[in-house]
């Protein structure tokens, strides 16, 4: 089965260990590798990008890492793909240039 | 635990044990080139900051009294403004041997290579002689780094090296991290960690300092870049905290700084340590070695072909091409964490064994090919005054 990783246990949203698809299953492992749960995937994502684990209103806080990454900017629903479309930093807004090879 | 070292006259304890040419300036690095070349054992290194470049004098004493140096040959041109004679002083205070070739006072370029060679000679024959110890993991201290980042640097390569930092600081050891740049969106994390809060003080001037030097107004650098985004990295906090992952989880006992006039020491006490200075690769490895740190442990999601005159640096991927490709660069696999087949806590136990491998004598990948890069940062003294940080990180 399609792995994803949480780096702590507070954590909101995993990190895709493969490339994914709508409809996936993917098990959510533990830094340990214990598989914590399992996520419907409703969005295409890479390799190293997010999956939310549960549903994240908007303005509340993305935790990765056990700590805050940022707010969502939408509602994001368990399964949605968590990304710059969803997501925004308190601390540095990205800009065009950082956009830029994307 | 312990762990097979070189002791030096000062009481510390090397990994390595190598006699170390240093040309004052870079005009006379040819010269120094000139002197061990075919001397296995020695290495010769410049700073590229020419003759004036007083604020270079800590980081080069700094290397010099590293621990895995048996000694030293400065060789200065002769009529730099960047004196050999002091920095010779204050490497002797460690009592390891140190000696000056002038090149324009010897007056010829060929008789000072012949001297330099002659002196190399020497010290590498009673370096030869020396026989490692078992001391304890107390007399260790290792800096962790990355670079060539990508997207699994900071879900393997990074948190398997913070779990071998937690393993050195539980065994009484010191860990040093540098960088401060790259803890700006994670700063409030790292104050958690302090032992006081004076040193939380501290961390939270390591980090805003370097803001300030970055974000200048009309000349400020994108603390992400688009790369980052399309590896996965959402924000700068994301980006942060998984840079920072590599320091492990302990109390941070303390904040080391280099700035234009002074180059802090690593402290006998063991424990995890920051330090400011620079996060470029090679010029951040010199100032951690400066500081006094024997290993350097580099994560790596692309790769990197270099060494460290100074201190061996294990290297370790989480990426699996990398490993897959660039074995013979690569000294930890951290990619079976990608692959969901080991846990972090298993390869930050594989980092460590593999650390404490090296410190015994354990040959690194960059090593074997002969590699033994160096670089001097140099913070310039009139941006220092401007922002305010006159001397450096003002308190």
């Amino acid at each position: 089965m399609k792995k994803a990783i949480t780096m702590d246990s507070r954590d909101n949203v995993a990190t895709a260990l493969t490339g994914l698809q709508p409809g996936d299953e993917v098990e959510v492992i533990s830094t340990a590798r214990e598989v914590t749960q399992t996520v419907k995937v409703n969005d295409p994502l890479p390799l190293g990008h997010k999956i939310a684990l549960a549903d994240i209103r908007s303005g509340a806080d993305v935790v990765k890492y056990g700590a805050k990454i940022g707010r969502a900017s939408k509602d994001i629903c368990t399964g949605d793909y968590v990304h710059i479309h969803n997501v925004t930093s308190d601390r540095m807004p990205l800009t065009e240039n950082m956009l830029g090879h994307s | 635990m312990e762990f097979m070292g070189y002791e030096r006259p000062d009481g510390k304890v090397g990994v390595r044990n190598t006699v170390l040419v240093i040309a004052v300036c870079d005009c006379g690095e040819p010269a120094a080139q000139q002197m061990v070349k075919g001397i296995e054992g020695a290495v010769a290194v410049t700073q590229y900051h020419g003759c004036i470049a007083i604020e270079t004098v800590p980081t080069l004493v700094g290397v010099a009294v590293n621990p895995n140096i048996y000694g030293t040959v400065l060789v200065p041109m002769g009529c730099e403004g960047l004196r050999a004679q002091p920095i010779a002083d204050a490497i002797a205070e460690s009592g390891k041997p140190v000696e000056i070739v002038d090149i324009q006072a010897i007056g010829s370029t060929r008789g000072a290579i012949a001297k330099g060679r002659d002196i190399v000679q020497r010290m590498v024959s009673k370096a030869a002689k020396q026989q490692r110890k078992p001391f304890d993991i107390g007399k260790l201290a290792v800096a962790v780094k990355c670079g060539g980042s990508d997207t699994t640097s900071g879900i393997a390569a990074n948190p398997a090296i913070g779990i071998m930092s937690d393993m050195m600081v539980d065994a009484g050891a010191r860990v040093v991290m540098i960088e401060p740049i790259e803890a700006i969106g994670a700063e409030e994390e790292l104050a958690n960690r302090a032992v006081n809060d004076k040193v939380r003080e501290d961390i939270l001037h390591w980090v805003g300092d370097e803001e300030k030097r970055w974000t200048v107004p009309g000349a400020g650098v994108d603390f992400m870049c688009g790369g980052n985004v399309k590896g996965g990295l959402t924000t700068l906090e994301e980006k942060s905290l998984g840079a920072v992952h590599k320091s492990g989880h302990r109390p941070i006992s303390g904040v080391l700084q280099a700035t234009t006039d002074r180059v802090d020491r690593l402290p006998e006490q063991g424990g995890f340590y920051l330090m400011g200075g620079i996060h470029i690769e090679l010029q951040a490895m010199t100032y951690q070695a400066a500081a006094g740190a024997n290993i350097i442990v580099f994560a790596t999601g692309r790769g990197g072909s270099f060494g460290h005159a100074i201190a061996p640096i294990v290297k370790v991927t989480g990426h699996p091409e990398t490993w897959a490709r660039m074995g013979e660069d690569m000294d930890v696999n951290a990619s079976t964490i990608m692959e969901g087949t080991e846990s972090i806590e298993s390869v930050g136990k594989r980092i460590f064994d593999e650390v404490l491998a090296v410190a015994s004598g354990k040959i690194t990948k960059g090593e074997e090919l002969g590699f033994y890069n160096f670089n001097v940062w140099r913070h310039d003294p009139r941006l220092e005054v401007l922002l305010g940080m006159e001397g450096g990180d003002k308190k």
